[in-house]
């Protein structure tokens, strides 16, 4: 139904969301419309006051009583191109995230050539662009083909549009060179991201070493190996000032050590993923490769802990590490498949869990997954704000649907989730004013 | 009565009940060995596949052996790791096998759940002859035959296990298959080498083994793999020889009628003195000779044979 009562013709484009209870964490928790002009916020309330509102172009889009939200944030996925394409490209990992609600992602250097130089960023960006989907921003590599020994260009990165940098996967295990990333970084104004891991304390380990990988005669990844690395990357951090982001922390350990890190005042932030505080090492009982992913699922006490650490403001976000990999590749033995699981299109409903349990409010979930997040990596993005982007989610936080890995967006379907009926069904999904994902 | 299932996977899923069964259906079957003529013909035009991907040649024969007595057919297919890495995945092997129409896969493979995997994906019944670290379900339940033909019973017998528990299926079995019949089982080695939460399986863990020998009834060695060096779990084979090394004067901590196992390859001066293994003590050849049955009774019950007398024909 469009407004009858025109005034003045106008020649741009104009959007309104009716009838939602928007939660813009901080500003907004409630009934509320959304004006839209040309890609931007410019009136969040109920009743609109702007006289735009009242325009016969506007375009209504029916809430229905849904949740109407910033566009999610991922500040960790794995898009895999260039070079592995088969697993995922920047247009079908864009598509999947606007379909999980992210409407902005930022993905991970370890791409085949890695992301260590401007002519890969910008090949990323311009994919990105060019598939209109969800905003990709590319994290940069902190040292040249993520070898752990000498830095990469950062400085060329940060011009060519990396928002961070990381040798995710392949965590620098050196800390003198890790120490110099941080003070080089520091030039640059961007957080430093660290995948924990002690590599040699892994020692070829494929999920979490403990009674459940003895029962099944599994090669265990014990939780000092990355307590060991969050230990390090905090000792840095206090050394350099320079602000450390650690990656989907796992262990109960390691959200202390965060906390007391926090407490102290050090320049650090935590993320947590979804499967992590959803699931445990109980899931790989059947050598479920799609339960395999590093950090490994962790133990019950473990999860609580993590539960505990989103409740308290210890792990800042919630991160996806949407992680691609070809059924072929997933069929392998469990301790010969690759690590790491599609997280896009689950991870806002297995986040509602949470809000379901009572663990968080839905304003503090959705906080978690973006504002905060905008935030920490210094992306013009998160908020409903007048001014803002358009970069919205609209979504059902009651609606019950049943995953269906073969229905994603994703090229690849390896989940844990699959066959679970979860609640939280994404409706729509605008970027930039644009719907880039429609549901309804 | 048969075994009421498919598949012969792990000791974890097995009771008490089904392990006396393949006990005492091995028993019947060991005679067969003894006889002039060492065959039946309870699996006559059963086609048997023995699949190793993990070099062996002791497993393997034992369980050609064990076929062969059956009067099945039996093929050996032993294809390098390296092409698995190529891109066939084990269950597309296993089902070129299957077309073939087998009826027993023998499946030994590096990969712990790889039997439960590949059981799940044909309608052949597969033996677990070892995957990975997890389990060697054959293995146990050959000692535990050998245990009991040796001291009538398992049922209260104190078992010391020696070596690296940490890496060893036939450690992990056994101590499954031992606990499930009531013996009270010991396991002694370097820390580094017992794994995490092991308490939990219901056995005391020790370090030293004269301690751990003082009463002991039956003793089973494990081989100290040498590619574990490099791993720093040990400072040397020397150390551990003069730590773990069952010596004659350490076997006289054990009770005097105290039985000596090991699943073989002997490294003689390691882990077991050569006097020792070569003692009235050692039942180490007993272990080889049982094996065959134990796996025939296998076979037999697996095949859906239990029901039919085709055993004395």
């Amino acid at each position: 139904m469009t407004k009858k009562t025109a005034q003045h013709p106008t020649s741009s484009h104009l959007l309104c969301i009716q009838g939602g209870i928007v939660i813009d964490p901080g500003h907004v928790n409630g009934r509320a419309d959304v004006l839209i002009q040309d890609g931007s916020i410019i009136e969040v309330g109920f009743p609109l006051t702007n006289p735009l509102c009242q325009d016969s172009s506007v375009t209504i889009l029916e809430a229905n009583g849904w949740i109407v939200a910033p566009g999610l944030v991922d500040l960790h996925c794995h898009l895999r191109e260039p070079g592995f394409e088969y697993k995922e490209t920047i247009a079908t990992g864009a598509a999947s995230a606007v379909a999980g609600g992210f409407t902005t992602i930022c993905c991970m250097p370890n791409t085949q050539p890695v992301n260590d130089n401007a002519a890969i960023t910008k090949f990323m960006l311009a994919k990105g662009q060019e598939a209109g989907k969800a905003r990709v921003f590319p994290i940069g590599a902190i040292t040249r083909k993520s070898e752990g020994e000498e830095l990469a260009d950062i400085g060329e990165l940060v011009e060519a549009g990396c928002v961070a940098i990381s040798d995710d996967g392949r965590p620098v295990m050196n800390s003198l060179v890790m120490r110099r990333a941080l003070e080089y970084a520091k030039a640059f104004g961007i957080p430093v991201v660290d995948h924990c891991e002690d590599l040699h304390l892994t020692d070829g380990g494929c999920m979490n070493e403990g009674m459940v990988s003895t029962e099944l005669g599994m090669p265990g990844i014990p939780d000092a190996s990355e307590e060991v690395m969050v230990a390090r990357n905090l000792a840095l951090a206090a050394l350099t000032g320079v602000h450390v982001h650690l990656a989907h922390l796992s262990t109960a350990r390691s959200v202390e050590l965060v906390r007391h890190a926090k407490g102290q005042g050090l320049p650090v932030s935590a993320e947590v993923c979804p499967h992590h505080f959803s699931i445990t090492e109980e899931a790989v009982r059947c050598y479920n490769s799609n339960a395999k992913m590093n950090p490994p699922l962790r133990t019950d006490e473990d999860v609580q802990a993590l539960k505990q650490g989103l409740v308290d403001g210890t792990i800042d976000v919630i991160a996806t590490d949407h992680a691609p990999h070809a059924l072929q590749e997933k069929q392998l033995e469990f301790d010969t498949a690759p690590f790491g699981i599609v997280g896009f299109e689950t991870a806002l409903p297995l986040t509602l869990r949470l809000v379901h349990e009572g663990v968080l409010s839905l304003e503090q979930a959705i906080d978690k997954l973006t504002r905060s997040p905008a935030q920490l990596f210094h992306l013009p993005v998160g908020s409903l704000q007048p001014g803002t982007h358009a970069d919205i989610v609209v979504f059902d936080p009651n609606e019950e649907w049943v995953v269906d890995p073969t229905q994603f967006f994703s090229k690849s379907w390896n989940t844990p989730f699959g066959g679970w009926t979860v609640k939280g069904k994404v409706k729509m999904t605008l970027v930039e004013g644009k719907i880039v994902y429609d549901a309804r | 009565m048969g075994l009421q299932r498919k598949d012969l996977l792990t000791i974890a899923a097995l009771t008490a009940d089904e392990i006396q069964l393949i006990l005492t259906t091995a028993e019947s079957l060991k005679e067969v060995g003894g006889r002039d003529i060492k065959k039946v013909p309870a699996l006559r035009g059963k086609t048997v596949v023995n699949l190793f991907f993990e070099p062996s040649t002791r497993t393997r024969t034992s369980f050609e052996l064990a076929a062969k007595r059956l009067s099945a057919d039996v093929i050996n297919f032993s294809p390098s790791t390296s092409s698995m890495v190529k891109g066939e995945t084990l269950v597309d092997t296993a089902r070129n096998i299957e077309a073939m129409q087998a009826d027993i896969i023998v499946l030994r493979h590096s990969s712990p759940g790889a039997a439960e995997n590949l059981a799940r994906s044909v309608r052949s019944s597969v033996i677990n002859a070892g995957d990975g670290w997890h389990e060697h379900p054959t293995q146990a339940l050959l000692d535990v035959f050998t245990i009991k033909e040796k001291k009538g019973r398992v049922a209260g017998l104190l078992v010391v296990i020696v070596g690296d528990i940490a890496h060893s299926r036939v450690a992990h079995s056994n101590i499954l298959a031992l606990t499930k019949l009531g013996a009270e089982v010991r396991v002694v080695a370097p820390p580094t080498m017992i794994p995490l939460a092991l308490e939990h399986f219901g056995v005391t863990v020790f370090y030293h083994l004269d301690e751990a020998l003082i009463g002991a009834d039956v003793i089973i060695m494990l081989r100290l793999q040498r590619e574990r060096l490099g791993k720093a779990l040990l400072p040397s084979i020397r150390e551990y020889a003069n730590l773990y090394c069952l010596t004659p004067e350490r076997l006289k901590l054990a009770k005097a009628d105290a039985i000596v196992m090991h699943p073989g390859p002997l490294n003689r001066g390691v882990e077991i003195a050569p006097s020792v293994a070569d003692s009235a003590a050692a039942v180490i050849l007993d272990q080889v000779t049982n094996g065959v049955s134990v796996r025939m009774a296998l076979m037999y019950l697996l095949s859906g044979s239990g029901e039919r007398s085709t055993l004395n024909e």
